[in-house]
């Protein structure tokens, strides 16, 4: 399978009259994983929302700039929302699965896009748990609650969910924040795992995270890029003082 | 005075007053049904009243308000979902819908008389449905529906936004959206709210009394055609419904025992409300542990 990134050119966000992003220029590459730290409110979450035009149902949010995936600019008003979001898959803070079962959660994405048969579902179903490491632990009750799991199950049942559809890139905003630490590093090991095949995009608080899963890292500050670097030289030697002072725990 | 006391003060005054709502719901539930209840039969809830001899039932009145429920709930669900689904996800927030909103409010507070007479004037007189079970089901649609489209409204901004957002990020229309992932999620809360309307649709007596009438023609049970003047089914006849009837017969009753049927029909009339409400409650509770919890 292919794989493809994404390209960011001077994307603002503005809520009303407040900017939330300034001119954000970034370029995500295909098989990577790419995090987005910074303190609270820099901008990071609402920027990561933009990438899939989530922000369009938040009234009064207007984004502006170049979204680009495929050579297509995603961020046009001529762009199908609807069909492009399958290509972006997306994995909140807070699991979210649907209130189905196991196996509906995953079918439900593949089936209204247009696989009927009941066979290629179940393969559907199978890949994309095997891919979320979860079907050892489902696979004798998929047809029971989805709610029934425990949040580390649901989250990566959530994961399996977006993969399923089939995305050029996952979107994830601080996947792991409301997850304990061992399901935590399934999380991280999974995120190693998906990277092989996808543009992995993450938001996140945690530092330590960010340095062990992600190949490049963009600092944000009162929503703008300070720096954006591979990962081990931000961490290890980054070239502006504001995010030496955030990562070394300064101050955010 | 201490914090202490006042705040044992305020417990108790409380208790109290919650004490007094229970003792008089009590009080009048168990004075209705303590008349009523002895004179409850099998005979009495299938039989046809009886003008001026004694032993009459309340068989067809029954029939009619259940059946005039039917009617209420086909015209006014479907209406009421859609423009509620209307007012939750497609109408943009401007004047214009809050103005909506507001009429929808007023609409549902309007005094069933004033709905009975304007049923009386547009739909029994100009429109020429008659005193009919239509216009009864059309006159309590009035004041029913704004609850549904409120309740469906209410279901629906109940849904946490990430059940929206994750079916959205999955490329699904809006549409999709709405009836497989929302909808579901809200039943518990529209199912709920509709039986509770029902209950109140299946009590109400003062809007029908000018549009479903206050006469039932003499009902032949087995003809189901719904076509002829005499079928229970036909939705052009006029009606006279369960609360209707207990207050015709109360205030123009002729039949020596008026006071004991009058008894009577407000029991079964209790009793039915109040089952409504259980099944509200149970319905509620059940379906969201299905929804929820392990199968």
């Amino acid at each position: 399978m292919q794989a493809f990134g994404m390209t960011v050119n001077d994307l603002s966000v503005a809520y009303g009259d407040r900017t939330a992003v300034k001119n954000v220029s970034l370029d995500f590459a295909p098989k990577q994983v790419t995090a987005l730290i910074g303190p609270s409110g820099c901008g990071k979450s609402t920027f990561l929302r933009s990438l899939n035009r989530m922000n369009d149902l938040i009234a009064g949010c207007t984004v502006t700039g170049e979204i680009w995936i495929r050579d297509q600019n995603i961020n046009s008003p001529e762009t199908d929302v609807v069909s492009l979001r399958q290509r972006i898959g997306m994995v909140w803070q807070r699991p979210n699965p649907f209130h189905k079962s196991i196996y509906e959660n995953i079918a439900f994405g593949p089936r209204y896009h247009g696989t009927k048969n009941k066979k290629q579902l179940d393969e559907i179903v199978e890949e994309s748990l095997r891919k979320a490491a979860l079907w050892d632990e489902t696979k004798d009750r998929l047809h029971n609650s989805a709610l029934a799991l425990s949040g580390g199950q649901q989250q990566r049942l959530c994961i399996a969910r977006s993969i399923a559809v089939k995305p050029d890139i996952i979107l994830m905003d601080e996947p792991a924040s409301a997850l304990d630490p061992v399901s935590t590093a399934k999380i991280e090991e999974l995120i190693a795992e998906l990277k092989q095949d996808y543009c992995i995009v993450i938001v996140t608080h945690n530092m330590h995270q960010a340095a062990r899963v992600s190949d490049k890292t963009a600092f944000f500050l009162s929503g703008e890029v300070v720096e954006y670097d591979l990962t081990p030289t931000i961490f290890t030697n980054p070239q502006r003082r504001e995010t030496n002072d955030y990562i070394t725990g300064r101050f955010g | 005075m201490k914090a202490k006391t006042v705040d044992k003060i305020a417990t108790s005054v409380i208790i109290a007053i919650a004490a007094l709502i229970v003792l008089v719901l009590a009080g009048l539930l168990g004075y209705i049904l303590v008349r009523g209840l002895g004179h409850v039969s099998f005979h009495f809830l299938t039989s046809a009243p009886e003008t001026i001899r004694k032993g009459g039932g309340i068989g067809p009145q029954l029939f009619n308000s259940i059946f005039l429920l039917v009617l209420t709930m086909i015209i006014t669900i479907p209406i009421g979902l859609g423009a509620g689904i209307y007012m939750s996800e497609y109408a943009p927030s401007n004047k214009l819908t809050n103005a909506i909103r507001l009429v929808v409010e007023v609409l549902s507070s309007v005094p069933s008389i004033i709905v009975g007479l304007f049923g009386l004037l547009v739909l029994v007189n100009l429109f020429g449905f008659g005193f009919s079970l239509f216009s009864g089901a059309l006159a309590l649609t009035v004041f029913n529906l704004p609850l549904m489209v409120r309740i469906t409204e209410q279901g629906l901004k109940g849904v946490p936004r990430e059940q929206k957002e994750a079916s959205l990020a999955l490329g699904l229309s809006k549409w999709k959206t709405i009836t497989s992932v929302m909808l579901p999620i809200a039943m518990p809360v529209i199912l709920t709210g509709t039986i509770l309307a029902a209950g109140r649709v299946f009590g109400e007596a003062a809007a029908l009394l000018f549009t479903a009438g206050m006469s039932s023609p003499r009902l032949d049970f087995s003809d189901w055609n719904p076509l002829s003047p005499f079928s229970p089914l036909n939705p052009f006849r006029p009606a006279e419904t369960l609360a209707v009837h207990i207050w015709k017969i109360n205030s123009e009753g002729l039949a020596p025992d008026a006071g004991e049927i009058a008894a009577g029909a407000s029991a079964v009339l209790v009793i039915t409300v109040l089952l409504f409400n259980f099944a509200a409650r149970w319905l509620g509770r059940y379906m969201y542990r299905k929804f929820t919890a392990i199968k």
